[in-house]
């Protein structure tokens, strides 16, 4: 849980990720800025193609170059730029202080290679000096803690011979072993059933409060998000565009697109059986050459004149909650926002 | 609505589907797989019936049982009466005029290389070539239709020379759902079909598919996995586990009185976009994975993970049972 005055473990300044592609320059990531607290869990919401997983991605630098490239901004991690540091720098960082469960489980496991000898590897790699068998005891006793039955044998089972929900059991258990500070979930659950997907999730909040990890939590589904964040940024277009505190999100969202994600989910009462869905008309944008305008404005039903004209700054609602709106700028800020737009 | 002066329009009694697990070089048949087990149950014109159930619970081979893409290993399916496992090629030809599908994934289920025209037409021609439409339509009326259906399910009749691959998932689905309107089914069997959709996207088709079924009074039967999904479209919900309908009630009854553990255990299992509820309750969270349908159960089949197991439901085999009017539940609990 969030506790005031919490250390900042991971600031993103401004981050920058465009892809070079055939059509143009696909700006993939575009300006997004957010601090992480220590033992928080903050949320990061979006359709498929806003730009949440290759954020992280540019975290632990793992955005494919070429075609990708993150061509600006800064993310510090204990006052370190990740950005600026050699590639061997990086490693001590990735996955010893920072690590990342990925969306799939039946990919991200080595199909050839046995759970012990992939749990094995990544402890030792991590931690100098550690022999062999303490490396396999501190693997069965990770996978014990994520409910693996009988750990000391299905250590070493090949990753097939596991369900979906155990092999992203052990993929927490790999994450976790090296006590990382940050634990970045990209859709943790999303490939698993929703008996699953409750075992996992109350798993990750499990470790994350003993071990006082901070987590980064990806995923398009509203109910996750509701029950495991602190804090949500809403992500369109490569842009954050909402950023605020869960209850708050869901009881006053300020953006017209934070609202229509909310309102277009079926509840599971009796009083909204009946009702339409609201639904956010239209598609989301391409983001190769998106114009210098709200990306939103098409399927907005709050669009102004300025919308179409430039991009609306991020504007502070109160202490944590912040939206990237013209709703909520001055009609000074409007001017003069067009007026720059004149100018260029 | 009163169940018992209608006639069902779809009727499925004592269905079973296995699929033979064969190893060895003689190919060797070693057991089978039980994706659906000895399942009943009747769908009435105009309602949706929907379907949920984790992955592997045999919800997709339900309904391709149904639609004979499988031929079922025993049981039966009535629609309109007619027992269409025993249908000759032409019956069954002329049923599927009537039983239509949507698909789950809007990027396997169209043919990259049709235009959306000739996709949407293809039914329509193959019909008519065979002289079973109810009047001879002529080119022009094939384009006409297909100008019509396009634009019913909210797409620009001029994109209609285009490929699949030109369409975001959403606009894709909106190309399956009139391919499948077409024939003017009575029916339509959707395996489901806004799992892969994002959240905005998700609305839009809901709401297509509640507009479609006012206009031409269809009968929806609706798999998917999502609680919510389902809760919001169906008039009636059965429940399923490894091969086997748990629970079938109204929509609203269901939701408001889960009578069987597994019910439970997935109603409080599922997300609420609320964080005040979704932090307060209590969840039931099961343990373990769901079993492989290969075994044999001579208990009922979710006692490993039951939370209010007995050791009675081991050895014996619970039958779905009223617990009150429409609300049927195969569990020991309910039964003296």
């Amino acid at each position: 849980m969030l506790k005031p005055n919490a250390k900042t473990v991971l600031q993103v300044k401004g981050l920058q990720t465009y892809f070079k592609t055939d059509a143009g320059i696909l700006k993939a990531v575009d300006g997004v800025s957010f601090d992480l607290h220590e033992n928080e869990a903050l949320g990061l919401v979006g359709e498929s193609g806003s730009g949440k997983s290759v954020t992280n991605l540019s975290i632990m630098r793992l955005v494919q170059t070429p075609p990708g490239k993150i061509v600006g901004g800064e993310i510090y991690f204990e006052d370190q730029d990740i950005l600026k540091l050699p590639e061997s720098e990086l490693r001590n960082i990735r996955g010893n202080k920072v690590s990342m469960i990925f969306q799939d489980p039946m990919t991200s496991l080595n199909p050839f290679l046995r759970i012990s000898t992939q749990m094995v590897e990544t402890i030792m790699l991590h931690e100098k000096g550690i022999t062999k068998q303490d490396a396999l005891a501190r693997s069965i006793d990770m996978l014990k803690q994520v409910g693996i039955p009988a750990a000391e044998k299905r250590i070493f089972c090949y990753p097939h011979q596991f369900s979906g929900g155990m092999r992203q059991r052990v993929m927490i258990a790999m994450a976790l072993s090296c006590k990382a500070e940050v634990l970045i979930a990209d859709e943790p659950t999303t490939a698993l059933d929703v008996t699953i997907q409750a075992q996992i999730l109350e798993l990750i909040e499990k470790l994350s409060n003993e071990l006082g990890t901070a987590v980064i939590l990806i995923t398009h589904d509203l109910g996750v998000v509701a029950g495991m964040c602190d804090r949500v940024c809403v992500m369109y277009a490569g842009k954050i565009v909402e950023k605020a505190l869960t209850d708050e999100l869901f009881s006053h969202p300020a953006h017209p697109y934070t609202e229509g994600l909310i309102a277009s989910v079926p509840h599971m009462d009796a009083s909204s059986k009946a009702k339409r869905l609201f639904s956010i008309e239209g598609q989301p944008p391409n983001v190769i050459d998106l114009k210098p305008c709200c990306p939103f404005y098409p399927r907005c039903h709050k669009c102004q004149e300025i919308c179409h004209v430039a991009y609306p700054p991020a504007k502070q609602l109160d202490a944590e909650h912040t939206v990237s709106c013209w709703l909520y700028a001055t009609d000074d800020e409007k001017k003069q926002a067009i007026e720059e737009e004149k100018r260029k | 609505m009163s169940e018992e002066n209608r006639q069902p329009l779809l009727q499925v009694s004592h269905l079973k589907q296995y699929f033979p697990i064969s190893s060895g070089f003689f190919n060797k048949k070693v057991g089978y797989i039980r994706a659906v087990d000895d399942i009943s149950f009747d769908v009435y014109p105009g309602e949706t019936l929907g379907i949920v159930g984790e992955s592997g619970c045999g919800k997709s081979t339900t309904v391709r049982s149904i639609a004979q893409l499988y031929k079922p290993t025993s049981g039966e399916v009535y629609f309109e009466g007619k027992n269409i496992c025993q249908a000759s090629e032409k019956e069954m030809l002329l049923a599927r005029k009537d039983i239509q599908m949507i698909f789950q994934d809007p990027y396997a289920s169209l043919d990259p290389r049709m235009t959306v025209r000739s996709i949407i037409a293809e039914p329509l021609i193959i019909y008519n070539n065979r002289h079973m439409m109810e009047k001879e339509l002529t080119r022009e009326d094939i384009e006409n239709r297909v100008e019509y259906l396009m634009e019913r399910v909210g797409m620009n009749r001029l994109f209609k020379n285009r490929y699949p691959h030109e369409f975001s998932g959403g606009q894709r689905q909106r190309i399956g759902i009139a391919r499948a309107l077409a024939l003017q089914p009575k029916i339509i069997l959707a395996d489901e079909p806004v799992s892969a959709l994002d959240v905005s996207i998700q609305a839009q088709i809901l709401n297509l598919l509640s507009d479609l079924q006012k206009e031409f009074g269809l009968t929806y039967l609706f798999i998917a996995h999502d609680l919510a999904v389902i809760q919001h479209i169906s008039t009636r919900v059965a429940v399923m586990y490894l091969g086997k309908i748990m629970e079938i009630a109204d929509a609203l009854e269901l939701y408001a009185n889960p009578s069987h553990p597994y019910t439970e255990a997935l109603l409080s299992a599922a997300p609420i976009p609320d964080p005040k509820i979704e932090r307060k309750r209590q969840r039931i969270i099961l343990t373990g994975d769901v079993p492989s349908p290969d075994k044999e159960y001579k208990g009922c089949c979710f006692y490993d993970r039951c939370p209010r197991k007995q050791p009675h439901c081991k050895d014996h085999i619970p039958t779905l049972k009223e617990i009150a009017p429409g609300h049927r539940v195969a569990c020991w609990l309910y039964e003296k």
